[in-house]
């Protein structure tokens, strides 16, 4: 054995439980304490951007859930609002209102996600199994509203796949709860649990102006004592009409992102019931009798019966709910350059097929005049950026993401190295670093 | 909505670090992104597009108090120099850029890729790089030993004899 050596190297990842996953950091150690870090990423990259390259604007939504999976319906709206700033489209206030309660959901399940996890690898494993279970009611109504639990594809370019259903807000306050619930139960478990302030106080410690150098946004920037809020900063949607709190820290540790964290889950259900309270109307419906189901009008069409095609709407099945003729309006842009007509008029008049063939046949679709642009929301982990290029075409020429968790993933150097083995554990989860947000 | 771009800025190549220098010390303390758009089927010259962007951010408010989207064209030459000393966040997104689009950075020698393996061939974001373009197999079935070359990639481990 060799005496003389006095440091040595440890490679933590790609594949250690608490990696989340796909990250590898390389230590160098001395007895426990670090005095080097080396942070590998891009084992999860799925050139994101190079796809987005080869789509259709709309066709990019899909690949924006893949983002950061745990707050998909964020991913979804930034880059559809993106492309609206691109085109200079205006979308309906109710679809805005939507889109603010699908963006604040995520923001919750994220920050579930993020505490439990955090908690989960140091320890405590009954919080980790409370907050999921709070972030489960919150997967079954964001699989209410949009069809999908974490795959959502929820926006359009000019507007949101469809209404809210009926019974959202009933089901909604049912659910907000069950997590304030969970919420509290954890907050009484974890906030002032020794091991857990022990393992969380003064570890990863960042100054503020070290977090500005190295572009940190999000809670983490908010932790250190800087308010700064994309939606405060630059309000988008309609959150410039709703009352809401920033939290920040102070000392700009682990432990304060973790109060952080858990402040803005709170803050966020506020916003949602505020939302369905101030939600506008804007939706007209049709008279019972002239809706027949689509099939009905097809073999209609088939036995020559045309004439009458006209004066019947259809009615589509299940699958199809939320693209009605009545949730259009309040939820879409008028424009129909950009988005598809009701599927009523798609089956049962020749100008809504034409439209609707028109918008999805190859090379035709959404067309953008040449022009570039970014625009930013608040992910869960900070400002979510899109850079987009139009060449003209009925796509993008060039996506840019800005992921919010490469920043702190670049600051590892500065926030590990002094510090214990142990302390790369809570550090690392409260920097809620998401692989597929990170690698794109 | 208030505007998340700013005032575009077009900067020689030659010169950009001095540039962005002087937008630090009036205020300019955040390097929001830095990313490039490659232009090459537009047959513009110089080839790639370089975009810095800059976040003026009051610590005490909160409040972004202006943006600047400073924008250098390039090709192989003149090198862009690097503004890591002015942000550290330039760091990894210049290795980003390098990564994806093959552009150079002087003022750090041995650049790595961010998201790529070492072995990889190409820039993929490069518009003339194919999307379904193969990448020779690396590892043990191409007979080179397993180990990327950057494993050890901190110092060499024995410091004393």
């Amino acid at each position: 054995m060799n005496r003389s050596q006095k440091t040595y190297m440890l490679n933590m990842g790609p594949q250690h439980p608490s990696m989340h996953g796909v990250v590898r950091l390389v230590l160098e150690l001395e007895g426990e304490r670090i005095v080097d870090v080396d942070a590998e990423i891009g084992y999860l990259h799925r050139a994101f951007e190079k796809h987005a390259e080869n789509e259709t604007w709309n066709n990019v939504v899909p690949w924006t859930d893949r983002l950061n999976y745990v707050s998909p319906l964020i991913n979804n709206v930034g880059y559809a609002m993106a492309v609206e700033r691109l085109a200079g489209i205006e979308v309906p206030e109710r679809g805005q209102y939507i889109r603010v309660i699908a963006s604040e959901i995520s923001r919750v399940t994220d920050h579930l996600t993020c505490i439990g996890a955090t908690a989960m690898e140091l320890g405590s494993l009954t919080v980790f199994l409370y907050l999921i279970k709070g972030r489960e009611f919150l997967y079954q109504l964001v699989d209410h509203l949009t069809g999908a639990r974490i795959t959502t594809a929820f926006t359009r370019v000019g507007g949101v796949k469809g209404d809210l259903p009926p019974d959202f807000a009933e089901r909604f306050r049912a659910v907000a709860k069950e997590v304030r619930l969970c919420v509290a139960e954890s907050d009484k478990l974890l906030t002032r649990n020794r091991i857990f302030m022990d393992r969380m106080e003064g570890t990863g410690k960042l100054s503020s102006a070290d977090a500005l150098a190295y572009g940190i946004t999000g809670p983490f920037l908010r932790s250190t004592g800087v308010p700064y809020d994309v939606r405060r900063a630059h309000p988008y949607a309609v959150y410039d009409r709703l009352d809401f709190e920033i939290p920040v820290g102070s000392t700009g540790d682990n432990y304060d992102r973790y109060l952080c964290r858990l402040a803005e889950i709170e803050q966020s259900l506020r916003l949602i019931e505020q939302c369905l309270e101030k939600i506008p109307e804007g939706k007209h419906s049709l008279e019972p009798k002239e809706i027949k189901h689509a099939f009905e009008i097809q073999d209609a069409g088939k036995h020559g019966d045309t004439a009458l095609l006209a004066k019947y709407a259809a009615k589509v099945d299940q699958t199809l709910e939320g693209m009605g003729k009545d949730a259009q309006p309040g939820t879409r842009t008028a424009d129909r350059k950009v988005t598809l007509p009701a599927k009523e008029n798609t089956y049962t008049n020749i100008e809504g097929l034409m439209n609707h063939f028109e918008l999805v046949m190859w090379t035709w679709g959404v067309k953008i005049p040449p022009s570039e642009t970014y625009f930013a929301v608040e992910g869960g982990n900070g400002e979510l950026g899109f850079h987009l290029v139009s060449d003209g075409g009925d796509g993008p020429y060039r996506v840019r993401c800005r992921p919010p968790c490469l920043f702190p993933m670049g600051a590892m150097k500065k926030l590990l190295v002094g510090g214990q083995i142990a302390d790369v554990i809570p550090t690392f989860g409260s920097i809620n670093m998401i692989a597929g947000e990170l690698d794109r | 909505m208030s505007d998340l771009r700013g005032e575009r800025r077009d900067v020689p190549a030659a010169s950009n670090h001095e540039e962005l220098s002087k937008l630090r010390a009036a205020g300019y303390n955040v390097l929001v992104d830095l990313t490039c758009v490659d232009y090459l089927p537009q047959g513009k010259s110089p080839r790639f597009d370089v975009i810095y962007r800059l976040m003026r951010l009051d610590p005490a408010t909160g409040d972004d108090l202006g943006r600047v989207e400073v924008h250098c064209a390039v090709d192989e030459a003149p090198v862009l120099r690097s503004a890591k000393d002015i942000w550290p966040a330039a760091d990894w997104l210049e290795r980003e850029v390098w990564d994806m689009f093959g552009v150079r950075f002087s003022d750090r020698p041995g650049i790595k890729r961010l998201l790529m393996y070492e072995e990889f061939v190409g820039h993929a974001l490069r518009k003339d790089y194919p999307i379904a373009k193969r990448q020779p197999l690396i590892g043990p079935k191409s007979g080179e030993k397993a180990d990327s070359p950057s494993f050890n990639i901190l110092r060499p481990t024995v410091t004393g004899e």
